[in-house]
């Protein structure tokens, strides 16, 4: 992708001067500080740092499971900072698809209800919610396996049950913290390459990882170190770090009307 | 409050069979905890339909006593006697005489009376050979058997010729024959001593059943002159027994049979009155409050195990609460509101106290049949209590589920998803 393909491109998420701060006692921990970058649709990114560098902090406030204490996050121009617990769940379930580190099936349910949760959540009927899990999960090559409950699974296909589950509402976004930080290395190379084609299939993806060989994958990688920026590329490419001097225009003129899309919950 | 809407939206779209499918897969991991929170609604369920079906039944059966008795009867009582300003006690009068008895049967002022049954009972010690017994001696007309619908079983009643000619005659209750004879014996022809005089045995009645104070199996029956002269020297009456024509002359029996007692006892006020005039029905609910009293009493202390039944529900669904936080904020990540995670876990706790209160009323019923077998009480379930239970069973889940569910609806979704 050229830079100046890059800026045409829409903007799906945008955050500006976002700051997260743990109060513990007397002690003020800041896990993000003054984060401001823009992700657009397609994109592939790979949020990399160590343990504590905030990585795991920024990828919750991402996925609307945590709020930020201060700055803004735009999601597809919605001020997500307006939004009630209700229609925030309501943007989960819709925009955003999870793969956590620990796959989180739910026990004792089969791979086919395991995908068609969010679905059942987001009101699909019952006949076309079997239909898409059933291809959801023939799509991550788990097609033999759909009555198979999370117990009966390696690692590597409960991973791919979670994907398929991610892309059960078809989301804007796939949020995936450490992936394959707990399956063998080459069942982790499998699932990177299912991020790779749905990436290629115009999904956007983000990917948490301390990994540098995961990281890889993706087409850009921002790098944190203690609730900073340090590093943001493209390709290999470095791309200038916005900071307060320099922020992300942000366009706000269609919140309310994106925001009316959701009162109907 | 939009709360009770939230849960129909929520009902409307992922429908009743993947919230309870989903609830029996929780259950089949937990079957033992889940049997013991369902154990706790099913006592308390199953005491609740056996105690208040019990009470109903014992309440049945002293309406059919009652009710066999006669239901064209009124009963005339001597009432309190006021002399100088001094109250007696209730039935302490002794104005009730045959007299009276004559003029209700007589009189052009009652209309409505059918047969007339002067009665004076008291109780009295009774021998026979070596046995003795401490018995009801009632001094009766021939009138008694057909008012109070007592049947001869062997032997004879008491005629008019026995009362005329002051005959010691005794016509003796099943019970009584037992006591004094032993079971099954022919007693026709023995003597009996009731406060040392002798009586003929001439008869004995029909058992009427029940026990306690309305059965009619442990009397002696003798002619009122008799008993009244004889053996204890009176000359009042203690009961006017008075069959009206038909059922719906009852009223006006009551108040024609009032109007001449007070005219010939000389009373111009009513509430002065030194007799109480009872129909059955006024019997009856007297009775009736009793037992009703105490069926409500007994359900009571039963609803105290379903309170007990409820709290442990409670307790067990806190449990899963906790245990299940990281699940809950998976569904949350995945989309779950609040409204559905609320839903889904009352969902829980109702399947539990739903088959739990199911489970409690066929216990119920089985140890309320078992009861009525063994105390000969009718087999009566109403289907109020089965109803009553069911709703109490329900009710108890939305109770008792309602914190637990909120405590879950209310775990911030990035708090469950880190807890270990």
């Amino acid at each position: 992708m050229a830079p100046s393909d890059y800026q045409d491109k829409m903007s799906l998420i945008s955050i500006s001067r976002l700051s997260k701060i743990y109060q513990s006692g007397e002690v003020e921990v800041k896990a993000l500080d003054d984060v401001s970058f823009e992700i657009k649709k397609g994109e592939f990114v790979a949020i990399m740092g160590p343990s504590g560098s905030g990585k795991s902090t920024l990828m919750h406030i991402l996925g609307l499971l945590d709020r930020p204490t201060s700055g803004k996050y735009l999601l597809e121009d919605m001020d997500t900072s307006k939004f009630s617990d209700e229609e925030l769940a309501k943007i989960r379930n819709q925009k955003i698809g999870f793969v956590f580190q620990f796959f989180n099936l739910l026990p004792r349910t089969n791979a086919l209800r395991n995908v068609m949760v969010p679905m059942v959540y987001g009101g699909v009927k019952p006949q076309q919610r079997e239909k898409r899990a059933r291809q959801l999960l023939e799509a991550v090559g788990l097609g033999e396996r759909i009555y198979h409950t999370s117990s009966q699974l390696s690692g590597g296909e409960q991973q791919r049950v979670a994907i398929a589950r991610a892309l059960a509402m078809n989301p804007a976004i796939i949020l995936a913290d450490e992936p394959t930080g707990n399956i063998a290395t080459n069942q982790a190379q499998e699932i990177m390459r299912i991020f790779q084609k749905l990436n290629k299939e115009g999904h956007t993806i983000i990917l948490i990882t301390h990994e540098l060989d995961i990281a890889e994958y993706a087409k850009r990688i921002i790098q944190l170190r203690d609730g900073k920026i340090i590093k943001d590329e493209i390709n290999g490419k470095q791309r200038e770090i916005p900071n307060s001097k320099h922020q992300i225009p942000i366009r706000r003129l269609a919140d309310k009307i994106q925001i009316s899309k959701f009162k109907t919950f | 409050m939009d709360f009770g809407l939230g849960i129909l939206d929520f009902l409307k779209f992922m429908e009743f069979k993947e919230l309870i499918s989903e609830s029996l897969i929780t259950f089949k991991a937990n079957k033992v905890r889940t049997g013991l929170a369902a154990l706790g609604i099913v006592i308390g369920i199953a005491s609740v339909i056996a105690l208040l079906s019990l009470g109903q039944a014992s309440q049945r059966l002293i309406e059919n006593q009652i009710e066999a008795l006669g239901s064209n009867l009124l009963t005339i009582m001597p009432g309190r006697i006021t002399q100088g300003g001094i109250r007696g006690m209730i039935g302490g009068a002794t104005t009730l005489t045959k007299e009276d008895a004559q003029a209700i049967a007589d009189s052009s002022k009652v209309t409505t009376v059918k047969t007339v049954s002067p009665e004076y009972s008291r109780n009295a010690q009774v021998t026979a050979g070596k046995n003795n017994t401490n018995t009801q001696i009632y001094g009766v007309t021939p009138a008694y058997f057909s008012v109070r619908k007592v049947d001869i079983e062997k032997g004879v009643a008491i005629s008019q010729r026995d009362v005329e000619t002051m005959a010691k005659v005794a016509v003796l209750g099943p019970q009584v024959v037992s006591d004094l004879f032993g079971e099954g014996a022919n007693p026709i022809g023995e003597t009996v001593r009731i406060n040392k005089i002798a009586f003929k045995v001439i008869g004995v009645t029909k058992s009427k059943g029940g026990t306690g104070f309305f059965s009619q199996d442990d009397r002696i029956f003798i002619p009122l002159t008799t008993a009244q002269k004889t053996v204890f020297g009176v000359d009042h009456l203690s009961t006017i027994a008075v069959e009206t024509a038909s059922k719906e002359l009852m009223t006006e029996t009551q108040n024609q049979i009032g109007y001449l007692l007070l005219e010939r006892h000389r009373l111009s006020d009513p509430t002065a009155a030194d007799f109480q005039i009872m129909s059955q029905e006024d019997i009856l609910s007297t009775a009736t409050q009793v037992t009703q009293t105490f069926t409500y009493l007994l359900a009571g202390i039963a609803a105290i195990s379903l309170l007990v039944g409820g709290i442990g529900i409670m307790n067990i669904m806190l449990v899963t609460v906790t245990e299940r936080t990281r699940e809950i904020g998976l569904r949350k990540a995945l989309g779950a509101t609040k409204k559905i995670i609320t839903t889904q876990f009352l969902t829980e706790a109702v399947i539990i106290t739903f088959f739990g209160g199911i489970l409690g009323i066929l216990l119920g019923v089985g140890i309320f049949g078992i009861l009525a077998k063994t105390m000969s009480l009718p087999f009566v379930i109403s289907p109020s209590a089965i109803l009553l239970a069911f709703s109490v069973s329900v009710a108890v889940g939305v109770l008792f589920g309602w914190y637990p569910a909120q405590k879950a609806a209310k775990l911030e979704p990035i708090e469950a998803l880190r807890y270990e």
